[in-house]
C-alpha cells in the first residue's frame, strides 16, 4: 500500500497537503487572535481544510471514480459547520451586546 | 406480547423519540412540560427494553433502513453502550423533574426542545457503530450543550459558552480530521471492521494523535480543562448537571472505545501519557476545587479532578482488561450520579440564598435538610466512602492497580479521596453555622429539593448493585477482554 501511495504523488497528494496546511493555519488563528469573529473564522478554515483532505483523499488510485464516500461525509461536514457558525455568530453578537466586547474574558478559568 | 416487545427496535426508537419529542415541545408550546416528561418517562422505558433485549440475545446490530454497513448507518449496543444509555435516562429523570421547579414557564419552553435534542444526540452517540456518526453526534451533542449553557443568559454564562462552543468545535475538527485519515488508510468507518485491518503505520499514528488531542480537549482532561468550570458553573443548575454527568461522558466515551477496539495495537506510550494526565486531573482539580469560594465553582472543578480517575485506569486496562474496564464503567456511573446530584443541590442553595458564596452560607442544614442530605451523600460517593457507587469503581481501580504494583497510582487515588473529603466538608461545615451576614431567603420547590436527594440516593445504592451490574458490562463482551483474561 505505501509503495503504491508513493508512486502516486500527484495532485490529490497535493491537495491533502494543502488541506492539512489550512487547518494549521486555522488552528495558529484561533490561538493567537482575541476577536470571536476571527476566532469563528479560524474555526471555518480548519473545517474547511479538512473537507478538502477528504475531498482529496476520494481520489482512488489507478484513476477510477472518485469513492463517493468522502463527498457524502464533506456534505455532511458543511451540514454542521453550517450550522454550527450560526450558532456561534449569533453567540458572538449575545457575548458583544453584554460585555460591550466581542472577545472572551482574560479572568476566569485561565492558568 | 412478550415477543412483540423483544421484536421493537429500542434502538432506534431511543433516538427518535427524544428527537420527535424536541420537535413536538417547539410545535405545541402549551403541553411542553407535559410532552417533555412523557418524551423522558419513555427513553428511560426503551433503556429498560434494550436491556431486557441484550440480556436476552446478546450484543446487538441494527443496520436503518435494512441497509447494512458499508452504505447505511448501523447501531450497535453492547453491555458498554447500555450501562451509558441507562446512565442518560437516569441522570435525564433526575434533571427532568427538576427543571419543572427551576425554570418559569419562559425558559421551560427554551429548556425542553434542547434537552431533548441532547437526549437525542447522547443516546445515538452511544449507540453508533461508526467513527462518521459519532462525529455527526458529538456535534449535535456540542451544539445542543452550548445553547444549554448559554440558556440564562448572563454575561458570564454567554462568555462561558463561546469559550465551549470554540473549544468544542475545535476538539470536534481534530476528531474528524482523524475519522479522514482512518477512512483514507483503511477503507472504513465501521469500528468493527477497523479494528480488523488496523496495522500501526503512519497513517493510524496520525488519525491516533488527532482524535485523541480532540476528545481528550472535549472531556476536559487536564491540561486542556480551562473551558470547562467557566460553562459548567455559569449554566443554569440542571444544565450543569446535565453537561458534568453526562456530556463529558460522551466524548470519553468515544476515547475509551476508540481506544480499546481500534488503536488496541499501538502499544503502551500513549495510554500510559493518559494516565498521567490523569493523576494531574485528579490533583490539581482537586486542589483547584478546593480553593474556590463558590460552590458551583467547586463542582465544576471537583469534575475536572473525577474526569481524571477515569484515565488513571487506562494503562492498566490492558494488563487486568475485565477488572480496570468494570472499574471505569463504575466510576464514569456513580460519578454521573452523584455530580447531578451536587449540581441540582448547589442550584438549591443558589435559589435559596440568592448567592452561592461557601463562606456565607447560612444554617442551610436545618433550612434545607433535604438538599444538604443530598449533597452529603453525593459527596460520600465522590469521596469513594463505602457504601457508593464511587467505593466500588474506586476499589475495582485500587484493585487493578495493586495487581499491577502500580503504587504511583494508588498513592493518587488516595490523595485525590481526601482532597475531595476536604472539599465536600467545606462545604458542609459552613452549611452548619450562622454567617455573619444574615440575608433573606427564598423558597425551594419541593421537586427541585427531592431530585437532588433521589439522584443522590441513586449513586449510593449503585454501591449494594454491583452484582448485578458487573454481568451487564460483560454483554457482548466489549473490546474482547473477556476472552484474553476470564
Amino acid at each position: 500500500m505505501n509503495t503504491v501511495m508513493n508512486t502516486v504523488m500527484n495532485a490529490a497528494s497535493l491537495y491533502g497537503l494543502v488541506g492539512a496546511g489550512l487547518f494549521c493555519l486555522g488552528l495558529y488563528a484561533l490561538i493567537v487572535h482575541a476577536h470571536l469573529l476571527r476566532k469563528i473564522l479560524a474555526i471555518n478554515v480548519m473545517g474547511s481544510g479538512v473537507f478538502l483532505v477528504l475531498v482529496a483523499l476520494a481520489k482512488r488510485i489507478g484513476g477510477g471514480a472518485p469513492d463517493p464516500v468522502p463527498h457524502a461525509m464533506v456534505i455532511t461536514g458543511i451540514v454542521v459547520a453550517v450550522s454550527a457558525t450560526a450558532l456561534a455568530l449569533t453567540l458572538m453578537l449575545k457575548v458583544a451586546t453584554a460585555t460591550g466586547r466581542a472577545e472572551l474574558p482574560d479572568d476566569e478559568g485561565s492558568e | 406480547m412478550a415477543i412483540m416487545l423483544v421484536d421493537v427496535p429500542w434502538a432506534v426508537v431511543l433516538i427518535l423519540l427524544p428527537l420527535a419529542g424536541a420537535m413536538g415541545c417547539v410545535l405545541w408550546p402549551s403541553v411542553t412540560k407535559t410532552l417533555g416528561l412523557m418524551t423522558v418517562f419513555g427513553v428511560a422505558l426503551s433503556v429498560a427494553g434494550l436491556g431486557w433485549q441484550l440480556t436476552e440475545n446478546g450484543a446487538l446490530r441494527y443496520a436503518v433502513g435494512g441497509w447494512g454497513a458499508p452504505l447505511g448507518i448501523d447501531l450497535y449496543a453492547d453491555g458498554l453502550s447500555l450501562l451509558m444509555l441507562a446512565m442518560t435516562a437516569l441522570v435525564g429523570l433526575g434533571v427532568s423533574g427538576y427543571s419543572i421547579g427551576y425554570f418559569d414557564h419562559k425558559y421551560l419552553l427554551r429548556f425542553w426542545p434542547l434537552w431533548l435534542f441532547l437526549l437525542a444526540a447522547l443516546n445515538a452517540l452511544f449507540l453508533s457503530a461508526d467513527i462518521f456518526n459519532l462525529y455527526v453526534t458529538l456535534e449535535l451533542m456540542g451544539l445542543a450543550a452550548v445553547a444549554l449553557a448559554a440558556l440564562s443568559g448572563g454575561s458570564a454564562a454567554l462568555s462561558g459558552a463561546m469559550r465551549y462552543l470554540l473549544s468544542t468545535l475545535l476538539g470536534s475538527l481534530c476528531y474528524l480530521f482523524g475519522v479522514a485519515l482512518l477512512y483514507h488508510g483503511f477503507g472504513s468507518v465501521d469500528i468493527a471492521v477497523l479494528a480488523e485491518r488496523l496495522e500501526p503505520n503512519a497513517t493510524a499514528w496520525a488519525a491516533l494523535a488527532l482524535m485523541s488531542a480532540g476528545l481528550v480537549l472535549k472531556t476536559a482532561l487536564f491540561p486542556l480543562h480551562f473551558w470547562l468550570p467557566p460553562a459548567h458553573a455559569s449554566a443554569p443548575a440542571p444544565v450543569s448537571a446535565v453537561l458534568s454527568a453526562l456530556v463529558v461522558k460522551a466524548s470519553f466515551y468515544i476515547l475509551l472505545r476508540l481506544w480499546l477496539e481500534i488503536f488496541a495495537p499501538l502499544g503502551e506510550g500513549v495510554s500510559t501519557l493518559l494516565g498521567l494526565l490523569g493523576a494531574a486531573a485528579v490533583l490539581w482539580g482537586s486542589l483547584q476545587a478546593l480553593r474556590q469560594t463558590q460552590v458551583k465553582l467547586m463542582v465544576a472543578y471537583s469534575t475536572v479532578a473525577q474526569v481524571g480517575y477515569l484515565f488513571l485506569a487506562f494503562p492498566l486496562v490492558a494488563a487486568t482488561g475485565v477488572t480496570a474496564l468494570n472499574a471505569i464503567v463504575y466510576l464514569a456511573f456513580s460519578h454521573a450520579l452523584a455530580k447531578a446530584a451536587m449540581f441540582l443541590a448547589a442550584g438549591n442553595l443558589l435559589r435559596f440564598g440568592g448567592h452561592d458564596r461557601i463562606a456565607d452560607l447560612d444554617r442551610v442544614v436545618q433550612r434545607l435538610p433535604i438538599t444538604l442530605s443530598a449533597f452529603a451523600l453525593a459527596g460520600v460517593s465522590i469521596m469513594g466512602l463505602p457504601p457508593s457507587g464511587g467505593f466500588i469503581g474506586k476499589w475495582l481501580l485500587l484493585q487493578s492497580a495493586l495487581s499491577q504494583g502500580r503504587w504511583d497510582l494508588v498513592a493518587v487515588v488516595i490523595i485525590g479521596g481526601l482532597l475531595a473529603a476536604a472539599y465536600v466538608f467545606k462545604v458542609l461545615g459552613n452549611a452548619f453555622t450562622q454567617a455573619a451576614v444574615p440575608h433573606t431567603s427564598r423558597a425551594v420547590p419541593a421537586c427541585m429539593e427531592w431530585a437532588a436527594l433521589l439522584l443522590a440516593i441513586a449513586a449510593i445504592v449503585l454501591g449494594f448493585m454491583a452484582s448485578a451490574v458487573l454481568p451487564l458490562v460483560a454483554i457482548g463482551d466489549p473490546f474482547g477482554l473477556l476472552g484474553a483474561r476470564p
